[in-house]
């Protein structure tokens, strides 16, 4: 079994893959990659799209690696399990909006726009740890309990246009996007990889899913 | 709703944790990659990473003992100390930052921060500023580890780095610094109320009251601590436990 971290210039890298292998190692689920390689995409069970970044430089990231969108469309394509992780989640949606006009994978109906919370004393990037309020049962919540805390970071947010793919969303001066799901892919605007106990649950149930 | 968050802090110089009053007289506060282990095992809810020699060596950031901090890590955690481009930013990222803290340079040249934010994300970017207090309501900005005047107004500064895309600010109060006489408020709240982007307290830190201070008297986003923790005058646990008392929210 691997499981491949996408590597295009951006991403708190090292961070997901400690995180992604210390949870593999305890399930007995293989090897994490870091890569960039299509090829090498291509092969893996699981994919997981991390992201620390603005959209537009992620997007452009991914698009000058000669057929690593491609690939992960394609792995999407063939049904096998995907996480996006922050700008890595955003991506699956149609459009954001960060630095100009920028398409996305199209995969979750919704725009990436800017947070406006209707609170004027809430600061933008929204930082820190929020408590989750799930929505129906997901795997990837397995064992996490309503108002556990995961730890966020940032000032855009996929505005879901269908709600049957929020799973999970917090309260920041109205209703956050935190987590999104369809079919075999899952994203989550939090970091699972910086979020302690929880957020390793939540790793765990991802390398264990088989959607 | 989102917590206040508690942030042990790492001054770190050859390798070691370090704790200084007003930015000198250093004295050895324990291994770095303990620290780190030790802090997330007690639920700090980020960890900061300082370099505070790098500047001043004329150097980048010691990279591999924040690597191998950053592998005891999986909470949130900033490094700092010699960060001088979107490079350097990148390499800290893939020795295990979560977030990367510009001072010297940033000051030196703000764009800098649009350079770098645009790369990583506003998120991603955090502005350390290091303000001493000039007159009654008026603050300057130091730079290489406080050593070096600029004459730059704090809380213009600030407006200026949030300008630039700066994510964060990381405010430490020079003349507070290891006093344990409490952050200073006033700065505080002037710098927190001058930017629509966090601002994290630092410098003076005595006792559990003064982070309770920092948040509802200075109107901070995060309180950061170093030598209470250090020395083992409070945990974490007991921090928070502390604020949740006094109706501040925290993660517990």
């Amino acid at each position: 079994m691997t499981t491949v971290i996408i590597d295009y210039n951006s991403g708190n890298l090292r961070s997901a893959e400690k995180s992604f292998q210390l949870m593999s190692d305890e399930l007995g689920m293989g090897q994490i990659k870091v890569s960039s390689d299509p090829e090498i995409v291509s092969k893996a069970d699981r994919v997981v799209l991390p992201g620390v970044g603005a959209f537009a430089d992620c997007k452009q990231g991914l698009n000058s690696i000669s057929g690593l969108y491609d690939a992960i469309e394609g792995h999407v394509k063939t049904g096998k399990p995907f996480m996006g992780i922050c700008v890595g989640m955003q991506m699956m949606g149609t459009c954001g909006h960060e630095h100009g006009y920028h398409k996305g994978f199209d995969w979750i109906k919704g725009d990436v726009k800017i947070m406006l919370p209707n609170d004027k004393n809430l600061k933008i990037p929204h930082m820190g740890w929020n408590n989750l309020n799930i929505s129906g049962n997901h795997p990837i919540f397995n064992n996490i309990n309503e108002n556990d805390h995961v730890y966020f970071v940032h000032s855009y947010h996929l505005e879901v246009k269908d709600n049957k793919n929020l799973i999970a969303s917090v309260d920041y001066g109205g209703k956050i996007t935190a987590a999104v799901a369809h079919e075999n892919i899952i994203g989550t605007q939090f970091h699972p990889e910086k979020s302690q106990t929880v957020g390793l649950k939540v790793i765990s149930n991802f390398l264990k899913w088989n959607p | 709703m989102l917590k206040t968050r508690i942030i042990p802090c790492l001054d770190v110089k050859d390798g070691r944790v370090v704790k200084g009053v007003n930015f000198i007289d250093l004295i050895d506060a324990g291994d770095p990659v303990e620290s780190a282990k030790a802090y997330d095992l007690a639920g700090a809810d980020e960890l900061c990473f300082l370099d505070i020699a790098a500047t001043i060596e004329n150097r980048g950031t010691m990279f591999d003992v924040a690597k191998r901090t950053a592998e005891q890590c999986f909470m949130p955690l900033t490094i700092g100390g010699g960060v001088r481009n979107p490079e350097d930013v990148r390499n800290l990222l893939l020795a295990g930052a979560d977030k990367v803290s510009f001072n010297s340079a940033a000051v030196a040249n703000p764009d800098i921060i649009t350079e770098s934010a645009n790369k990583f994300g506003s998120q991603c970017i955090v502005v350390a500023i290091d303000a001493k207090t000039v007159s009654p309501g008026k603050w300057e900005i130091f730079t290489h580890g406080g050593r070096k005047g600029t004459g730059i107004d704090a809380v213009g500064f600030a407006k200026l780095v949030e300008s630039k895309g700066a994510g964060e600010i990381l405010l430490t109060s020079m003349d507070r610094d290891g006093t344990r006489d409490g952050y200073n408020l006033a700065l505080t709240y002037a710098i927190s109320n001058a930017v629509n982007i966090p601002v994290i307290a630092s410098g003076g830190v005595g006792n559990l009251d003064h982070l309770v201070d920092g948040v509802k008297k200075g109107g901070a986003s995060a309180v950061l601590a170093a030598s209470i923790f250090h020395f083992g005058d409070y945990t974490i646990k007991q921090a928070k436990t502390h604020m949740q008392n006094a109706g501040v929210a925290v993660r517990l």
